[in-house]
């Protein structure tokens, strides 16, 4: 009795690996052949760890930092950095580019502020960052807010800005007339599109900010440090792992922010209901 | 009551390098509570103009515009408008749509359901409350616009061309339902359209507008029965009535 809905759910789970063998066969396969020619090729060619560390090294040394327990905490640490500079990116470029697309006079009188200050690179900031707030967390928060508040920004006001006309007069005529109203019930759930759009370029461009401020010194653990210090060990498959870590990292985040936003926010839009 | 009064109204709109073209030229008009008024006109006479002007989105450089005695100059749920391109919000379902304009009355919850559910029926969309709008097909989107604007409860109901964009056995249907609803909620209509089809078969009164300057050229009564037989000989005379004065009107 009990062998049958077991062998059931294997029978389906084989059935699961075939398909989905038989669906995504050629990345499968390709991921794989990379990895094999990487393996033989640090191996058998270069033969130096330094250089180049094998597949293996790289996944014994991603064991490692598990059982340590040090990749959670520069995990903890990083996601800390990454959360402090985008929430507050969000919370304060919103607001930005909600005043300046719906109020003619407040974009002229920010616009001209912003694309001055928009163009220095975010990681020219570092050294202020240090000075105005010491090694800390809110230190390397403030280099990667720099780096993601502006595509915000930018992407708040052009969403406010294609707001289509006739939404906003039929929303007048049905009674909504106050400018609080008008922005809350009409041209944000219009923008919110283009402004997700511009939070996704903003977590890209952050999760850069990131390695770089956390490798330039702002703080003493997190994924980026680690790259740095291991570097300075010539402890190359380690450098390796955390790059690759901050890679699936970043993959990860942009996929969970797409599901969320495409999946539940967006789910008016035509073309992308999940 | 509700008498709609239109008195002397004049637009002149600024375009760039100086250039300035007057959309209306004193328009005078006095429209009775429960009247169905349609306007018609070559394009560029000014009628959506007027439209916008009744509504309170645009302000007439002179005259005014009084409804029940009161001075119209913004926008106001007393006079609800169904606009030519589909203005649902897409971000809200079909019953929320309906609901807009009540919520922002702030009336309470269950009410603004009860309210919406009502003119879902009236409309015959209840079974695509929880739809999109672009799930629904365009006859019905604007069927669900012109459930929005009853909402409110307005005393007048400002169309402009609202079935311009669909296939004329749509058209039809609609205007169909559209007289139905009239008669039931005893709304003033005023309704711009292009078809001297449509307006023969839904209107009251014409009012027939010339071009440049924007010119009430003509007011006719149309006092056949309704439902109206499109191809009637009555109907058939009117429109053709119609046809020669809206070539004078272009002519000119």
């Amino acid at each position: 009795m009990e062998g049958l809905p077991l062998h059931g759910i294997g029978g389906n789970m084989n059935i699961n690996l075939v398909e989905a063998i038989r669906k995504n066969g050629l990345e499968i396969l390709s991921i794989s052949a990379v990895i094999v020619i990487w393996q033989l090729f640090a191996d058998l060619v270069v033969n130096n760890k330094l250089l180049l560390p094998s597949f293996t090294d790289v996944l014994f040394s991603f064991f490692k930092i598990i059982q340590n327990g040090t990749l959670f905490t520069d995990l903890s640490i990083s996601l800390l950095h990454f959360g402090l500079g985008i929430l507050s990116a969000v919370f304060i470029g919103i607001p930005i580019g909600v005043a300046m697309g719906w109020f003619k006079s407040v974009n002229r009188a920010t616009d001209p502020l912003i694309e001055i200050v928009r163009p220095i690179p975010p990681l020219a900031w570092i050294p202020f960052a240090i000075v105005w707030f010491g090694l800390t967390h809110v230190s390397a928060g403030f280099v990667i807010f720099i780096g993601a508040v502006f595509p915000i920004i930018i992407n708040t006001v052009e969403g406010f800005k294609s707001v289509p006309r006739v939404y906003v007069e039929a929303a007048k005529v049905l009674g909504c007339m106050k400018d609080r109203e008008l922005i809350r019930y009409v041209a944000l759930p219009s923008s919110l599109p283009s402004i997700a759009a511009g939070i996704r370029i903003a977590m890209g461009v952050g999760w850069m900010c990131l390695v770089a401020a956390e490798m330039f010194g702002v703080s003493t653990n997190g994924l980026g440090y680690k790259i740095w210090w291991h570097y300075y060990l010539h402890q190359m498959d380690f450098v390796l792992v955390y790059m690759l870590i901050l890679g699936f990292l970043g993959l990860l985040i942009d996929k969970i922010f797409r599901w969320y936003v495409d999946g539940k926010l967006l789910k008016w839009r035509e073309g992308v209901v999940v | 009551m509700s008498r709609l009064l239109l008195e002397g109204i004049s637009r002149v709109f600024e375009k760039e390098g100086g250039q300035s073209t007057q959309a209306l030229d004193n328009v005078s008009l006095d429209i009775k509570a429960k009247e169905f008024v349609c306007f018609i006109g070559p394009s560029g006479c000014g009628k959506t103009t007027l439209l916008r002007a009744i509504a309170g989105l645009d302000t007439p450089d002179s005259g005014k515009i009084t409804l029940d005695n009161e001075h119209i100059t913004v926008p106001d749920p007393r006079r609800g408008m169904v606009f030519q391109e589909y203005s649902l919000f897409p971000w809200r379902t079909v019953m929320h749509n309906i609901t807009f304009g009540l919520e922002m009355q702030g009336m309470g919850k269950k009410e603004v359901i009860e309210i919406a559910d009502k003119y879902l029926k009236l409309v015959g969309l209840e079974q695509f409350k929880n739809s999109y709008p672009y799930e629904l097909s365009g006859g019905m989107r604007q069927r669900v616009a012109i459930a929005r604007a009853l909402a409110n409860e307005p005393k007048v109901l400002l169309m402009d061309e609202p079935f311009g964009a669909l296939d004329a056995q749509t058209r039809n249907i609609l205007q169909q339902e559209l007289l139905q609803i009239w008669e039931k909620k005893g709304v003033t209509i005023l309704f711009v359209t292009h078809s001297v089809d449509e307006a023969v078969y839904l209107a009251d009164r014409i009012v027939v507008m010339s071009a440049r300057p924007g010119k009430i050229k003509e007011v006719i009564n149309v006092d056949l029965l309704r439902p109206r037989d499109r191809t009637s000989h009555e109907v058939n005379t009117l429109r053709e009535r119609l046809l020669n004065m809206l070539a004078e009107a272009r002519d000119q």
